[in-house]
């Protein structure tokens, strides 16, 4: 079968033989996503097991199970939710479905693959920490993901799975489907929280740096993504224990990872945390493959658009955040994007500065600016109208966005020391060093390939920039 | 008829009610207003203002920060071809020269009949699938120029299906609508109203906060 | 942003800035505590009297809290114990540079013709922290040049940097929210909704904290360069708030008024009434002789000394057949003169209000609130007034400010639902004639029945909040002008003995009355009785201190058949008004931004007049007036200063005896005067003193609201160019549930009668502000002057509406 064009007869390959399927486990399944296939396949079992403990105990349960945000950040689940100050109500969930991550794609196909159990992951949060109200909150292009979340609320209300009484208890829940209208920033949870005050998605001031203080209507609010609420119902059902028995110690459980790109089988992958490495995923028979027919691995993007890229030197690293953070880049939202041989660097590193500059909420300077300012410095290059004063300024503006070493890979082949991340910024959120990290990155460690598209100019050319330097006249300064 | 109708506004009312503060409706309703009219009319914002009671410079605002709402008319179809990283490594530039010349119309316009608006968007979240592309936010995976020609040739003929088109004119984006039934429904209460925990959490026993 | 109330003893917070150590207050942002001590962080996007956003980045500084230095934005930031920060790294120095140069990226250079060249922010900071050269070589933003958002604001958005300063003030502290942020990233615009300007009653303070040139006054565009101006600072006189400004002249002309932030008064903000009407003082129409009528009942222009001679021989009568109405328009100072003149002839009728306020003895009697007590976090508001945000603009900002940011509650007990309605916990509207009936259920706690139409459950409410405990503060004044003053008097002492420890905050509008009340010029009869008596035969001379009772008092046909049978019309004015132009003598005065002098506000508080320009013509001090009057009626007033007339108002009034004159603002706010030493009449006296009998409502008929809109016919604006047409047209309205009743359509003409017989067609629409039963009309608006169906010996007035 297919749904709307991925093709579900690649789940075999899709997830590992070997791998265990926490979030994934319907995918292929037909009807996955009515209430009927759900059932028949374990789903609310979750909540039923959660209801039968207190509410701290389902908390500490999350809490040891230690299952960390899929949205980017990496931040456990369980100790997120414990930041909530005590004695203040109402709290509110909100859930993040906005994916919008250059390369990230699995929150949507957890939604349109698997509503139920995304409603059930709500349902145990809800439940464990006392959130009166949930708000799951859908990316406004996936027009297929609203259609199935919809039918399932109105299924599962229709059931007594959500609302007044769930399941004959006094545990009582409204979700609500909310649904935005195309735009990244609103990814970043308070900006996701804007959105849904109804106002401009634009980034909150840190601090507090968490909304479980102050989230929405002021009132503490559990921003969970989508995927991490998906793997609560297993969790609840299996134990903490079983959870922590996948993965490592510092990662445990399985992960979704999008591999796009010049791969031969691009796809989604359910990886077991902390120990698949890039290489395997990449290129062993039960991921991807390999590259395309007859081309080699250039680089690639380790975590969504907003990563430092990766070179083949850093293949056999594998997705634990303590070791990808010291080689230079993260893990962020598990996409990775493949480039071979054949890809033309600077346009490729143009394509994401233009989507984050593109995506600038407006509201910090540097980003609002010098995010554009970028994109136009690195269109003039690719375009062939450059010059090297260009490639300096790439960097000089760039680092007004982010001060200080940006991080990047070790290269071998250009005797590069890996700089760690993070990075500092000048802004309130990601968005703007976001613009500056394929730039940085592309031309750091292909230097090369900017150089050949350049026209060389001194530093005392007159018309170094192309047009001229502009002074900055301020004819007519009063005294003051 | 630019303001929501008589039934749009029922359910604009209904959708309000599922939130704590009014304002939270926004979004939803500026949707359903470019749902009924094709793209979020003038009338229409002022009218959600007063639905809302917030001015229409707030409605403005919201809505001028989202790409997917239409100040102006837009054709049947929208069609948004990916051009962010992996549909770019995978031949974006090319599918969107090709839809520009199968077209006749360059980005950012809409063809003499009203049918097509043709747009470059941002990542799509189907990377795996690039390049792609959406007709009025329904995917397209792994688009070739002739799956693109099939493509605009399958829509020029449903849309001469009334009702039964499959996919619906440009505005409607889940064709079901969350239902809360009101036996069911818990009701949403203003964030200053509530007093103390939910019912559920245990009066004494010491939260867990790890 | 409240500021860290430092009147409480807390610990403070030890920091290192720039090797210095130094305390800050706990909670205190960082940039505020830098700046405390002397060290300036540049920034844009803050303002201290709102939320900080943090958008222009300009205020990065490096801290260090431990865990390494770093540049973090300190409009952001609390201080916390330990932090040093360094505001001179090179590390700040560059982002300082960077932050600039992408600001000019899309920044015009075109100084030399903004009007904010010189004054400039931006300007400012590029000079001190910039990088010299912009690299930038791409094609910057294009907008439309200047384009009006509103009758007096224009916005050039190329020049915009995008600070949210105004549309934050739009939103946060005016409640306006009518300019906003507009499209998203880079395209970002500040703009207005299509056709829907940007009129809010406080547009130009957008104009005031704008750190760029992109948003301009309409009366000040290209008047003045900053370097030309001089300025004073001053206290606004257009209401009774008594703001603080600073007066800005250009070749001995006031070009600009601006706020300043007094932490009592007005936080820096002002209405647009306070900040423009410097404007009517060089009206073309503004009196610059004085004026005599001639034998043929022309004015003729006179020398000072026969018109004084020519007004003193209008004294000379019985002192019990003069009366004098006004006053509220001068400064202390030329009030305790006239008081002292009028003493010296006997003359014991004199009232500063027209018709339209309160019974002055109910508002000594009342224990006095300040607008930080109403202001006070956490605190209970009665508004039993009109609409504040039409009466005392910034005065609504206070207290809007205390509701939303400071948890105030606010209860309405007025007519109908004002501007504050939205931000109120409870609102109780009774139908006029029922005010005091509401507030005596209040104190004699049955809550339990409907009274003048007001649901049990909001009276319980009410009752609730106003026994919770937590301090109480009632705003007193008029809520309807078609209603006797008598019901408000009652409903004050009901709530008064309801909550003892409530303190009261008069909500009378005009300028400095409560000089006037401090310093004697309000004794005797009431203008309405004095106007009663006068159309009685019995008031032979008028004296009017900037009175225009005319248009200004409520009863049209009484003021009217006043002035048909006085002998003597006396007017002292700085326009010939409806009034004044019936008067035998006009005597030019000077007035705001022309004279040094005093101003009481509402709270009791005096500050400074000052002068910064001359007054045009021979136009004189009130108190000169007063003293060449007392030559001329040989009474013996030896004052030649200003400095004679305070030391003498010193000595003979307690409240003023300790007025450091010369130091009244120095270090900020003026002080509150001292006790005044009066005895009086008790409140429960005066409450069982005062009877209204209201009658029962007329099944057919609707009982009139009337109150009043900031745009009007009143002198002032009228007489301002900028602000003339905005006055408000006279619209009838009534609650959406009446018109079914009435058999009217919104929109429509409808005719209204009223009790005499009068009528007249109005056009009527619909408004949620009032409860049913009720017409609505704005007093002194534009195309219908509702006085003529006013009666002040009337407790309500009832009209029919008809269709056509």
């Amino acid at each position: 079968m297919t749904l709307g064009g991925v093709e579900i007869e690649r789940a075999a390959g899709f997830v590992a033989n070997d791998t265990p399927r926490i979030v994934t486990s319907r995918f292929g399944v037909d009807d996955s996503h009515t209430l009927v296939g759900y059932l028949a396949t374990g789903g609310y079992e979750g909540i039923r097991a959660a209801l039968k403990k207190r509410p701290d105990e389902v908390h500490s349960q999350i809490t040891e199970a230690t299952v960390l945000g899929r949205g980017g950040a990496g931040f456990p689940a369980g100790v997120k939710w414990g930041f909530m100050p005590k004695d203040v109500w109402p709290r509110y969930l909100v859930v993040n479905g906005d994916e919008s991550e250059p390369g990230t794609y699995k929150d949507r196909l957890l939604m349109e693959l698997d509503p139920h159990q995304l409603i059930e992951g709500c349902l145990i949060a809800s439940y464990a920490v006392g959130l009166s109200q949930c708000f799951l909150y859908v990316r406004g292009e996936m027009a297929v993901a609203q259609e199935r979340i919809a039918t399932a609320l109105n299924e599962a209300y229709e059931a007594g799975y959500v609302g007044r009484n769930i399941l004959g208890t006094d545990f009582s829940l409204d979700i609500v489907l909310h649904w935005g209208a195309g735009a990244y920033v609103v990814g970043e949870e308070t900006a996701l929280i804007e959105s849904l005050e109804g106002n401009r998605g634009m980034p909150r001031l840190k601090p507090p740096y968490f909304p479980a203080a102050i989230g929405l209507y002021g009132k503490p609010t559990i921003v969970n993504n989508v995927e991490t609420l998906a793997n609560l119902p297993w969790i609840a059902t299996n134990g903490a224990e079983a959870y922590r028995a996948i993965g490592t110690e510092s990662s445990p459980g399985t992960r979704m990872v999008a591999v796009s790109g010049h791969v031969k089988r691009p796809g989604v992958y359910e990886i077991i945390n902390g120990t698949t490495t890039f290489r395997q995923l990449l290129f062993d028979d039960e991921y991807c493959g390999g590259m395309r027919e007859g081309r080699t691995l250039k680089a690639f993007v380790p975590g969504g658009g907003s990563a430092p890229w990766f070179l083949p030197d850093q293949l056999d690293l594998p997705f634990e955040a303590s070791q990808v953070g010291p080689a230079g880049s993260m893990l962020g939202s598990g996409a990775i994007m493949v480039m071979d041989d054949t890809t033309d660097i600077p346009k490729a590193a143009h394509s994401l500065t233009r989507f984050y500059a593109h995506e600038s909420c407006g509201k910090c300077v540097p980003c609002r600016e010098g995010g554009t300012w970028l994109e136009r410095i690195l269109g003039r290059i690719v375009d062939g109208h450059g010059t090297t004063r260009d490639l300096e300024m790439l960097i000089e503006v760039g680092e007004t966005i982010c001060p200080g070493d940006f991080p990047h890979a070790a290269s071998e082949r250009l005797g590069l020391e890996a700089q760690r991340f993070p990075y500092q910024m000048t802004t309130i959120c990601f968005v703007g060093p976001s613009a500056f990290a394929p730039a940085h990155s592309a031309l750091t460690l292909f230097p090369e390939e900017f150089r050949d598209r350049v026209r060389e100019v001194s530093d005392d050319d007159p018309v170094a920039t192309g047009v001229g330097a502009v002074p900055v006249e301020l004819k007519g300064v009063g005294a003051q | 008829m630019s303001r929501l109708n008589a039934n749009n506004e029922l359910l604009a009312k209904e959708v309000i009610a599922r939130y704590p503060i009014k304002k939270s409706a926004l979004i939803p309703l500026l949707h359903l207003v470019q749902e009924q009219n094709g793209y979020v009319t003038s009338e229409g914002m002022t009218h959600l203002a007063e639905l809302l009671d917030i001015t229409s410079a707030e409605v403005l605002g919201t809505c001028s920060f989202y790409e997917m709402f239409k100040l102006e008319p837009v054709g049947r179809y929208v069609i948004n071809v990916c051009g962010t990283m992996s549909c770019q490594l995978l031949g974006a530039d090319e599918l969107i020269h090709h839809a520009e010349e199968r077209l006749g119309i360059k980005v950012g316009a809409t063809t003499d009949d009203g049918l097509f608006t043709l747009e470059k968007a941002e990542c799509q979240a189907a990377c795996t699938e690039a390049p792609c592309l959406q007709v009025n936010y329904r995917h397209e995976y792994r688009v070739t120029h002739g799956d693109f020609d099939a493509l605009v040739d399958r829509l020029v003929a449903d849309s001469k299906k009334n009702g039964s088109a499959v996919i619906p004119p440009h505005g409607t984006l889940s064709e079901t609508r969350q239902h809360i039934p009101a036996g069911r429904a818990v009701g949403a209460v203003a964030p200053d109203e509530v007093d103390g925990a939910p019912v559920w959490l245990p009066v004494d026993e010491p939260e867990e906060t790890a | 942003m409240t500021p860290p109330n430092d009147t409480e003893a807390s610990p403070t917070v030890s920091i290192t800035i720039n090797g210095a150590a130094v305390e800050a207050n706990p909670g205190e942002l960082l940039i505020d505590a830098a700046e405390r001590h002397g060290v300036y962080i540049p920034r844009f996007c803050y303002h201290p009297r709102m939320n900080p956003v943090g958008m222009c980045r300009m205020c990065l500084v490096d801290v260090d809290t431990g865990r390494g230095p770093g540049l973090q934005p300190s409009c952001m930031i609390s201080v916390s114990e330990g932090m040093t920060v360094d505001t001179e790294s090179e590390r700040t120095q560059r982002a300082q540079e960077g932050i600039l140069e992408l600001l000019l990226v899309n920044h015009p250079l075109d100084c030399p013709v903004c009007d904010k060249g010189g004054e400039c922010p931006l300007q400012d900071q590029t000079v001190a922290y910039g990088p010299g050269e912009s690299r930038f070589v791409e094609e910057k933003r294009h907008y439309e040049k200047p384009i009006p958002i509103s009758d007096l604001v224009y916005l050039d958005r190329e020049r915009c940097i995008l600070c949210d300063r105004c549309t934050r003030f739009a939103s946060e502290v005016a409640g306006d929210p009518l300019i906003h942020f507009i499209d998203r990233g880079n395209e970002t615009q500040v703009n207005t909704f299509p056709d829907e300007p940007f009129s809010s009653y406080f547009s130009g303070n957008t104009v005031q904290i704008c750190p760029v040139g992109a948003l301009t006054a309409e009366p000040y565009r290209f008047k003045a360069r900053p370097w030309d101006l001089a300025e004073n600072e001053s206290t606004a006189v257009v209401d009774s708030t008594g703001a603080r400004v600073v007066l800005q002249s250009s070749r001995d002309e006031l070009v600009r008024v601006l706020g300043v932030d007094s932490d009592a008064v007005n936080w820096s903000w002002l209405s647009d009434k306070e900040r423009f009407t410097y404007e009517a003082n060089r009206s073309e129409d503004r009196l610059t002789d004085p004026l005599v009528r001639s034998e043929s009942g022309e004015f003729a222009t006179a020398r000072w000394s026969d018109a004084a001679a020519f007004a003193a021989e209008a004294f000379a009568v019985e002192p019990d057949r003069i009366g004098v109405i006004g006053g509220a328009r001068l400064p202390v100072e030329g009030q305790f003169m006239w008081s002292s003149l009028l003493t010296g002839l006997g003359v014991n009728d004199v009232d500063p209000q027209i018709g339209d306020g309160l019974d002055l003895d109910l508002v000594r009697s009342l224990p006095r609130a300040t607008i930080a007590d109403a202001a006070a976090p956490g605190g209970v508001v009665v508004l039993l007034c009109g609409d504040l945000k039409e009466e005392l603009p910034t005065l609504y900002l206070r207290l809007r400010h205390a509701a939303v940011e400071d948890g105030a509650a606010l209860i309405e007990l007025s007519a109908r639902a004002t501007g504050l309605a939205r931000y109120a916990k409870a609102k109780l509207h009774p139908l006029p004639g029922s005010i005091d009936d509401v507030a005596g259920a209040l104190a004699a706690g049955t809550l339990n029945e409907a009274v003048g139409g007001v649901d049990p459950a909001d009276l319980a409410k009410v009752a609730e909040l106003l026994g919770s405990g937590r301090p109480v503060t009632v705003v007193v004044g008029r809520t309807n002008l078609a209603e006797d003053a008598g019901l408000i008097t009652r409903a004050a002492a009901a709530l008064h003995e309801l909550v003892p420890t409530a303190k009261f905050l008069p909500a009378l509008r005009r300028g400095n009355i409560n000089g006037a009340i401090e310093t004697g010029l309000a004794r005797g009869r009431s203008t309405t009785e004095i106007l009663r008596d006068a159309a009685a035969g019995e008031i032979e001379t008028l004296v009017l201190l900037g009175a225009d009772p005319l248009a200004d008092h409520p009863d049209r046909a009484l003021v009217s058949s006043a002035f048909d049978m006085v002998e003597n019309l006396v007017a002292v004015d700085t326009f010939k008004t409806a009034s004044s132009a019936r008067a035998d003598v006009i005597l030019p005065a000077a007035t705001f931004g022309e004279v040094d002098g005093s101003f009481v506000n509402l709270e009791r508080r005096i500050s400074p007049l000052r002068a910064k320009v001359t007054a045009p013509g021979q136009g004189r001090a009130d108190w000169m007036i007063a003293a060449e009057l007392a030559v001329a009626l040989d009474q013996d007033i030896d004052v030649a200063s200003l400095d004679d007339v305070r030391a003498q108002l010193s000595a003979a009034v307690p409240a003023f005896a300790d007025v450091d004159w010369n130091n009244m603002d120095r270090g900020g706010d003026g002080p509150l005067l001292g006790s005044s030493g009066a005895t009086g009449p008790s409140l429960a006296e005066i409450a069982a003193a005062t009877s209204v009998a209201v009658p029962a409502v007329d099944g057919y008929g609707l009982r009139l609201v009337v109150d009043r809109k900031l745009w009007d016919l009143g002198t002032m604006v009228q007489q301002s160019p900028s602000l003339a047409h905005l006055a408000a047209d006279a619209t009838l309205s009534l609650a959406p549930a009446d018109f079914d009743a009435l058999g009217v359509d919104q929109g429509s003409t409808v005719t209204l009668s009223g009790p005499g017989g009068e009528t007249a067609e109005l056009n009527v629409s619909a408004s949620r502000d009032l409860p049913r039963g009720v017409a609505h009309i704005p007093f002194r608006a534009s195309g219908f002057d509702v006085g003529t169906f006013l009666s002040a010996s009337t407790a309500v007035v009832d009209v029919r509406v008809n269709a056509g």
